[in-house]
């Protein structure tokens, strides 16, 4: 609350006066992105497997969302700007309904800022390659491809056989978006692979700073009878499709030990998170 | 299924409003106003579904929706988010392809099929035929896959040299 006095001017902009001409800029007055849906969880489906599933994949969109917005201002050129930070709103979308519903079904009712704003890096189960740094564009390529490929993989099965009616219409709605996230991604590695000595030799060196996060990717289990390893065959398969356009291999590496699954992070999360947080943290019961 | 006049009244009513980022096309041109039905208590139950998960302007058309409605005098009024099916391009309307090309902004041309198996990659250069909305020539490219709003990309017509956005086929 506030004492200031010329809060009315905010407030007859904020206000819902049911008049069409009222609005005064999207992304404010946010509200459940869930508002409306049928929200029952079936009786037969484990609330703890569905909360569980859900908050690991909407933590992988977040970061990997807050990543692609941190490209703003920074990215080659205008129009490739504009891709990663409309593909970090897909994410972004994603990860609010993810987080919705894993609000009503852990048993803690929290909403979607809870999850978002007000947990630590331990305590985010996102992959690890989601919150490494962006590097150069090349990487942040790679690492995008392999991003899409998995999430893609993992989408199109729940969309199939998710037991919970709400993760399957989010994975059914999200297979379209990770498609076109998927073809802008492999449209770049080969181009970058099959282009100029630089950027072959940068794209070589991304696959390798990938390597060794990605076996977390297969070990993890979203949940729900997925099979990781059929995940793994998949993904696998589309990354070589696109690294043998590009001229490029998939280079092998020794796992990390540990999983971001479990709460361990790389020292890049806590920073990342720090940013996101700020304005959240500064001001818990802001409305804007 | 009856309709009564005052149902097909809160259909027209809802169909009537536009979208807040393409406000050439109504919500129903867009294919994104699912259902209006009025219930046995008064109430107008209208079913929207988002065009992205990430789409910002949901909140907007929610309210528009409903206040367009209470302002037509209904005053139970009730927004419903449908997730499944998915919204896709395809949902677009003949009338709101007809608008958005006359608008100068080109209308999607048919979503990928999903068959159920693995979603095919496209590594060749398959030209798309999207044609130029203000001279109609064919000869046009891609610049970019992404553009100002979530559903839009941009083009260029070799023939009159006129950049244009395209709605993305997704």
């Amino acid at each position: 609350m506030s004492d200031v006095t010329d809060d009315h001017v905010f407030l007859s902009l904020t206000a819902d006066h049911g008049d069409a001409d009222a609005r005064w800029a999207f992304g404010t007055g946010f509200e459940d992105p869930l508002h409306g849906v049928d929200t029952t969880v079936p009786a037969t489906v484990d609330a703890a497997e569905l909360a569980a599933c859900c908050l690991a994949l909407g933590d992988d969109a977040l970061v990997g969302a807050q990543r692609l917005a941190q490209w703003c201002t920074r990215a080659p050129e205008l129009e490739e700007e504009m891709a990663l930070a409309n593909i970090g709103l897909d994410l972004l979308g994603q990860a609010r309904l993810l987080y919705s519903r894993t609000g009503q079904v852990d048993g803690s009712g929290r909403d979607e800022d809870a999850y978002a704003y007000f947990r630590d890096a331990e305590d985010f189960r996102n992959v690890r390659l989601a919150e490494l740094p962006n590097g150069d564009f090349a990487f942040s390529i790679t690492r995008l491809l392999v991003l899409s490929c998995w999430r893609l993989a993992v989408f199109q099965r729940l969309a199939a056989t998710a037991p919970d009616p709400v993760l399957k219409a989010v994975a059914a709605k999200g297979v379209n978006e990770l498609a076109y996230h998927r073809q802008f991604a492999a449209d770049w590695a080969v181009r970058l692979g099959d282009g100029t000595e630089e950027s072959h030799r940068r794209m070589r060196k991304a696959l390798a700073g990938v390597a060794p996060y990605l076996d977390e990717l297969f070990a993890a289990r979203p949940g729900f009878g997925i099979d990781p390893a059929e995940v793994r065959k998949e993904t696998t398969a589309v990354l070589r499709q696109v690294l043998d356009a590009a001229g490029l291999e998939l280079p092998g590496a020794e796992a990390l030990p540990g999983q971001g699954r479990e709460g361990d992070h790389t020292e890049h999360l806590a920073p990342l998170l720090a940013e996101l947080q700020s304005v959240a943290r500064a001001h818990p019961e802001a409305t804007w | 299924m009856v309709t009564t006049l005052d149902e097909r009244r809160a259909r027209h009513v809802a169909g009537q409003v536009p979208d807040p980022e393409l406000p050439m096309l109504t919500l129903a041109d867009l294919g994104v106003l699912r259902g209006v039905e009025l219930l046995p208590d008064g109430t107008v139950v209208a079913s929207l579904t988002p065009t992205y998960s990430g789409c910002p302007a949901m909140a907007e058309m929610r309210a528009d929706v409903a206040a367009r409605l209470r302002a037509a005098g209904f005053a139970r009024v009730e927004i419903r988010t449908v997730l499944d099916p998915p919204w896709t391009s395809d949902w677009i309307t003949p009338e709101g392809r007809r608008k958005l090309a006359e608008a100068g902004i080109a209308p999607p041309l048919a979503a990928p099929r999903r068959t159920g198996g693995p979603v095919p990659l496209r590594l060749s250069a398959t030209r798309r035929a999207v044609a130029c909305p203000r001279c109609g020539s064919s000869d046009t490219e891609e610049t970019s896959r992404f553009s100002a709003t979530s559903c839009k990309a941009l083009w260029r017509c070799r023939g009159c040299l006129e950049p244009f956005e395209y709605v993305k086929e997704i």
